[in-house]
């Protein structure tokens, strides 16, 4: 589905990616772990087209995206829905504006009918009574929600998560999770989310990825990561079982 | 000394960079302004708040600054007996200088400073990614309306403060001052030319182009959080005040 071929990036002297190698399977979950500044955001804009890599492939259905024009690029975008950091709901539009919003710009469909998505999009997410209320009246895990509603709207093949559950209470972050997971089984996605929440990965995760240093390090199912023997990543795991304890 | 030299040459880099970056904006905006969709709706809304909103601020300035000039351009005439070109001085002075440079300077504090600080807040905020990763571009969406509803309302604008200025001077010299004021008006029709308020209204419609490509270049590059934005606003300010003040210079030359 995306196959992501020794892809580089810079930002000045900052050499972020570092030849990342990644395939991402149809109708699964993965999960991108990594240390925080390491890059994973910067990973998921490029499988977008959001950031441009300075060399490599990023190929989306056999389609290398790095080399299209600006227009061909829109027409691929219409595949993903992404989730950002902090929703990045338009603040001027409240919560069911911002659902409409992709449905309007791409699908010349009766006002009735659009109104009928926006409800049944904030329905799958808990949020049909807040339809009309402005995104900053919602609390964090609320404006997730009504972002992933918005990543939904124009029901895309792939979803890209970046760090959905980051800053969120454990109650909300399993409330997210579960979302994540129904929504993939439900609508048979293809999902990418970044996280350094080791949890959360446990729980919705059907491949883990590890980026570590500018490189995909290890990359494999949960099992196969619970029995790492890379260093980062181990320490990682430890921290993780270290807390579960607790 | 090499200290100073390389300061210049990063300064030289920095402020050809921006120009060259504000260029490739612009060059797309043109682009964008011919391809479908059109954007009409936002058009017309930042026509509303770009100029339907600055009416008030302009029609104060306008009518101050004519009132001002009347007062200030007796006290000058009087001495040689040149009253009777009160009329005539105030209205040259609004439509071909004043209006649309104190028009343009206040729309720039007031629409292009939220501009900057809108889009910025946008960009910071990944509001414009995830205008992006919706396959909509952010430049037709956002900075195309902008840029074209400030080059159609600041000729309007500045014909508001023409009018509402030449108004102020009328009052002041005749009212207050005690000109004839078959004498202040005839002067006027005598010696004001049409192109004298066409050259005003060019320069106003430049001078829009110039304050919305600014505002909204720097909003759009904007980085960092608050911090970021609260420069992009102020950089936004400075920089197209200076450029409506140079820009001013040069298009009172070519249109002299």
């Amino acid at each position: 589905m995306i196959d992501l071929i020794d892809v580089h990036k810079s930002f000045n002297t900052q050499h972020v990616l570092r030849g990342v190698n990644l395939h991402i399977p149809k109708g699964k979950t993965t999960v991108i772990l990594g240390q925080s500044g390491g890059g994973k955001s910067v990973l998921l804009k490029h499988m977008l087209g959001l950031i441009k890599p300075d060399s490599g492939q990023i190929l989306v259905d056999g389609v290398d995206i790095t080399k299209l024009s600006d227009k061909k690029l829109f027409a691929i975008r219409k595949k993903f829905g992404m989730l950002f950091q902090d929703a990045a709901l338009f603040d001027s539009l409240t919560i069911g504006e911002n659902v409409a919003f992709p449905i309007r710009e791409h699908k010349r469909l009766p006002e009735k009918k659009i109104q009928k998505i926006v409800k049944e999009k904030l329905a799958l997410v808990g949020l049909e009574e807040h339809a009309h209320k402005m995104p900053s009246e919602l609390s964090g895990g609320m404006k997730k929600r009504a972002g992933l509603a918005r990543a939904i709207a124009l029901d895309p093949e792939i979803l890209l998560f970046d760090e959905p559950t980051t800053g969120l209470d454990p109650v909300m972050t399993k409330k997210i999770d579960h979302l994540i997971i129904e929504t993939q089984k439900n609508l048979n996605l293809t999902c990418v989310v970044i996280s350094h929440d080791m949890a959360s990965t446990f729980r919705i995760a059907h491949n883990i990825a590890f980026l570590c240093q500018g490189v995909i390090a290890v990359q494999g199912t949960p099992e196969e990561i619970k029995n790492t023997d890379h260093p980062v990543l181990k320490e990682f795991l430890e921290g993780f079982l270290r807390h579960q304890e607790a | 000394m090499k200290t100073f030299i390389t300061f210049l040459g990063r300064i030289t880099i920095n402020i050809l960079g921006e120009m060259g970056g504000m260029a490739v904006m612009l060059a797309k905006t043109i682009i964008l302004t011919f391809t479908p969709p059109f954007r009409i709706r936002n058009l017309i809304k930042q026509m509303e708040i770009i100029g339907v909103n600055s009416v008030p601020v302009v029609l104060l300035t306008g009518l101050f600054t004519g009132m001002v000039l009347a007062l200030q351009g007796y006290y000058g005439f009087k001495k040689f007996g040149g009253e009777s070109l009160l009329g005539a001085t105030v209205t040259l002075s609004m439509t071909r200088e004043l209006g649309p440079v104190l028009t343009a300077l206040m729309v720039t504090a007031r629409a292009g400073s939220a501009m900057a600080a809108e889009l910025g807040t946008m960009k910071v905020t990944e509001q414009m990614d995830a205008l992006a990763a919706m396959a909509v571009d952010p430049l037709q969406y956002l900075i195309v309306p902008r840029i074209w509803a400030s080059i159609l309302m600041l000729p309007l604008l500045t014909g508001l403060a023409d009018a509402i200025g030449i108004v102020g001077g009328y009052i002041i010299g005749v009212k207050l001052l005690g000109i004839d004021p078959g004498i202040y008006v005839q002067r006027t029709i005598d010696i004001v030319q049409l192109r004298d308020i066409t050259d005003g209204l060019i320069k106003a419609a430049v001078f829009g182009l110039l304050l919305a490509l600014i505002g909204c270049y720097k909003g759009y590059h904007t980085k960092g959080g608050a911090k970021g934005v609260g420069e992009a606003t102020t950089h936004a300010v400075v920089i197209a005040s200076i450029a409506i003040l140079i820009g001013d210079y040069i298009l009172t030359s070519l249109l002299m």
